[in-house]
């Protein structure tokens, strides 16, 4: 047991080499797709809309497919079941995600310069807490807007949670929820940390 | 169609029309199952007319058929191949339908009038190819012309100048839309509103041309110039092209210049052997302008072509002439008498030539008149009544002949030398002609006005249909059949019936217009009345006026309480704050005759003097939600105290 502590904090202090330097490099460009392009989006089919609806969730704003007008309609024909708008002015994530970005790429460069793996490993885990986070946040915003519906709208329908990944089937719509490029930039983001720490344990190791 | 439809399709339908004949055959044949019209004109191969034109669910039609509506006032909007209505576009008269006609806009651009005759649809011109901007059309009745915006299938504008009378040469459209035309049909005492009696016709009455000019940024029609002519009878008209272009054309009967109380004009006006083509020269007659040749007339700018020598000139055609059509390469002018059992065919060229070694035959009112020898071409014995001359991109034209209810197909020229003196060998010329059911007036091919017609569709434009659709009692409505002409031979592929009461119509390829389906909020000029949140709507007072800007949205009014006083003037601003395809806002006051209608980011507005004292209901009158039954208001009207 106390080895295999050691074993880490050994290998925590691991200074990073070359070529995990350059994956953190390219961890923050991988980063910066992810303030313009859709962390998630949502799309909504039913017979009387032949084109779909669609609403997009960047890290800063909402967005309604059809030059934004998709998400007019999105809340038009949520009055009905009683639900809240949305608005982007009630998305605190909206404020804190993007924040919490340029940290990751300010803490990424941080640990690319210090060079040590321990750096990168905290950053990992902070990245991972975020991630997780993030996912819950979303998912309990859709919750709470199913499940906050006004009792005087004038159609009744019961408590629902949309679906935070996949399909299914809400009123008359079919919809499907699928993380978007920003969320895919996030994924690689993480990978490419995990990459940058494996490369300088496997170098030390055949040095040693 | 058949680019929009994959083999696959096209085998699933020839297949599905078979299992149909097969079906219909083991149970006695059609006849067994249907209603037939009268035997005799206009039938059609039923398998080759059907894959022609069966546009399945879903799939769009090829064309846009722009119809006039006649005295309805309105245009007719049609799919070829198709032929299914698709929309009204309301022009000269109210249309509840759409609101046009109720609200205020609308209102002012009618002016007093309830209605129009919209004859001759004309589609703007790039190089003398539709563009697909807007369609002008002319009302025969008041002596109107009106712009319609295909960007959003509105009508922009009506325009009335002074001195028309009956509107009928018109509207025809210059190459690039520099001109359209309007023409005085029924000759007046000039100046407009001058008290003159039938006994002075040939002195005091004047017909009147007049070039609409046409902005070509907005469209925006104003008057640029008018000519005095003899009082003829203006008839149709035709814009020059190619080697014509800065030509315009007209047909004129009457020529003998009376109007003699019982005399009957169908009689007096068809002594003459020969009316008149007008030949006038628009970028003269912008020069006659520029040099000052022009009197003042009630604000228009009258041209006296005795004083301004070189804008206009005539020629010779057999009497009673009707359509004037200028062919594709704008060399053949296509004139066609209606008493006469030919069409003359002029040569441009000919015609340029003659005006230059002033070959005239004759001098009237100060008006050459060219040697009718000089200047024809030919005389092609198409048959009996021709009226309307269309073309295909193969040097055919197709002339629609009323008397003898057919079609005749025909070669343009160049005839074998000797032939044109020979009426025997000329028909040889006039290749084809299909019966249409019943008496046609126009025709019109796809793209047929343009330099450059597709060949493919025609659309006979009849005007009698006597039992060809279920019985609707004697009022019987137009027909239109759409012929096939891309082949050796004409096949009639479909009857469709149509409103009253179609004269000619344009056909222009689906993807040159480019439409709106909503009035975006951000892109669109603002209009100063409009209010887009629920908040910012209200009522204000200012003496006996009130003010009212409301929005509608699925589904409900804001505000929906209107209180005003007996004898107030009320103003409603109501402004479809929807942005989304197809959710379209009514707004009907119960018993005070108002419905308008707004489309997704329009406002509209709505003044009317709150006479009825009591409580009145308004509503959404087009179908807009589920909850649109609950889209409801009321107006209260307080009794004087």
């Amino acid at each position: 047991m106390r080895r295999m502590f050691s074993w880490i904090s050994d290998k925590l202090e691991n200074p990073l080499d070359l070529k995990s330097r350059l994956i953190l490099g390219l961890a923050v460009l991988v980063l910066i797709p992810s303030f313009f392009t859709p962390l998630w989006s949502l799309e909504f089919w039913s017979y009387q809309y032949p084109d779909g609806l669609s609403l997009y969730i960047y890290s800063h704003k909402l967005v309604g497919g059809d030059d934004g007008n998709d998400l007019n309609e999105i809340n038009i024909l949520n009055h009905y079941i009683g639900m809240a708008e949305l608005q982007e002015e009630d998305f605190l994530e909206l404020k804190w995600i993007p924040l919490a970005l340029g940290i990751f790429m300010l803490l990424t460069m941080r640990a690319l310069i210090f060079g040590r793996i321990g750096k990168v490993l905290d950053l990992f885990m902070i990245f991972t807490y975020f991630g997780l986070f993030s996912i819950w946040s979303f998912w309990y915003k859709l919750h709470y807007y199913g499940h906050n519906l006004d009792p005087r709208a004038s159609v009744n329908v019961d408590p629902f949670t949309p679906p935070v990944f996949g399909f299914e089937q809400v009123g008359q719509f079919k919809v499907w929820s699928y993380p978007g490029i920003a969320s895919y930039a996030l994924v690689i983001f993480g990978v490419l940390l995990i990459l940058s720490m494996v490369f300088s344990l496997k170098r030390k190791e055949q040095a040693g | 169609m058949f680019e929009r439809l994959s083999l696959m399709k096209r085998l699933f339908v020839g297949v599905l029309i078979l299992t149909m004949l097969a079906f219909l055959a083991g149970c006695g044949g059609p006849e067994g199952q249907r209603g037939r019209a009268g035997k005799g004109a206009g039938r059609s191969d039923v398998t080759d007319a059907a894959l022609k034109t069966y546009v399945p669910p879903g799939d769009l039609d090829e064309y846009y058929l722009f119809y006039s509506g006649g005295h309805s006032g309105q245009i007719f909007v049609a799919g070829v191949p198709s032929m299914r209505h698709i929309s009204t576009i309301p022009v000269f008269s109210p249309y509840p339908g759409t609101g046009y006609g109720f609200d205020n806009e609308s209102k002012e651009m009618l002016g007093d009038y309830t209605w129009g005759d919209s004859h001759h649809p004309g589609l703007s011109e790039t190089d003398g190819e539709y563009d697909g901007r807007w369609l002008f059309i002319n009302d025969n009745a008041q002596g109107r012309i009106a712009r319609i915006d295909l960007r959003d299938f509105k009508t922009k504008q009506i325009m009335t100048i002074p001195h028309i009378s009956a509107n009928h040469g018109s509207s025809f459209v210059t190459p690039n839309t520099e001109y359209i035309t309007m023409a005085t049909r029924m000759s007046v005492p000039f100046p407009e509103g001058t008290y003159a009696d039938v006994t002075e016709y040939a002195r005091k009455y004047k017909g009147v041309i007049a070039g609409i000019k046409v902005d070509p940024k907005d469209g925006h029609m104003s008057l640029g110039w008018e000519v005095l002519m003899p009082p003829f009878n203006y008839d149709l008209g035709d814009a020059g092209k190619g080697v014509s272009d800065g030509w315009l054309f007209w047909t004129c009967y009457n020529s003998e210049r009376e109007f003699i109380e019982g005399g009957k004009l169908e009689v007096t006006a068809s002594q003459r052997d020969k009316d008149y083509v007008v030949m006038l020269n628009w970028r003269e007659a912008e020069k006659a302008i520029a040099a000052g040749k022009f009197k003042t007339y009630k604000g228009a700018k009258v041209i006296d072509p005795a004083k301004a020598p070189g804008v206009v000139y005539f020629v010779g055609l057999a009497k009673s002439p009707h359509g004037v059509d200028v062919s594709p390469s704008g060399q053949w002018i296509i004139g066609s008498g209606k008493l006469s059992p030919t069409t003359t065919v002029f040569n441009f060229e000919k015609a340029l030539k003659a005006i230059e070694n002033k070959d005239f035959e004759d001098t009237v009112d100060g008006i050459p008149v060219l040697t009718y020898e000089s200047v024809r071409e030919a005389e092609i014995p198409v048959g009996l009544g021709p009226l309307h001359t269309q073309f295909d991109d193969r040097g055919n034209a197709y002339t629609s002949l009323f008397v003898e209810s057919a079609v005749a197909k025909w070669k343009l020229p160049p005839y074998d030398p000797g032939d044109t003196d020979d009426a025997k060998k000329m028909e040889k010329y006039v290749l084809e002609k299909i019966p249409v059911a019943y008496n046609i007036g126009h025709l019109v091919t796809a793209e047929g006005d343009s330099r450059s017609p597709d060949g493919n569709y025609l659309v006979a434009l009849n005007k009698l249909s006597k039992g060809r659709h279920l019985s609707v009692g004697p009022s019987i409505p137009e027909s239109a059949q759409l012929i096939d002409i891309s082949g050796d031979k004409m096949k009639l592929l479909y009857d469709a019936f149509t409103e009253p009461e179609p004269h000619y119509a344009v056909m222009i390829k689906a993807d040159k217009i480019e439409t709106i389906e909503v009035y975006k909020k951000d892109v669109e000029p603002a209009n100063k009345n409009a209010v887009w949140e629920p908040e910012d709507t209200s009522v204000k007072r200012n003496g006996p006026n009130v003010t009212v800007k409301m929005i509608a949205v699925r589904s409900f009014f804001a505000p929906d309480v209107i209180r005003v006083n007996q004898g107030d003037k009320v103003t409603v601003h109501l402004t479809n704050i929807e942005q989304t395809r197809d959710e379209l806002h009514g707004f009907a006051i119960n018993a005070y005759n108002i419905n308008i209608v707004a489309d997704p980011g329009e406002t509209k507005s709505v003044t009317f003097k709150a006479d009825k004292p009591g409580v009145y209901a308004f509503y959404c009158t087009n179908f807009c939600s589920a909850l649109h039954q609950e889209m409801q208001g009321y107006l209260l009207v307080k009794p004087r105290g």
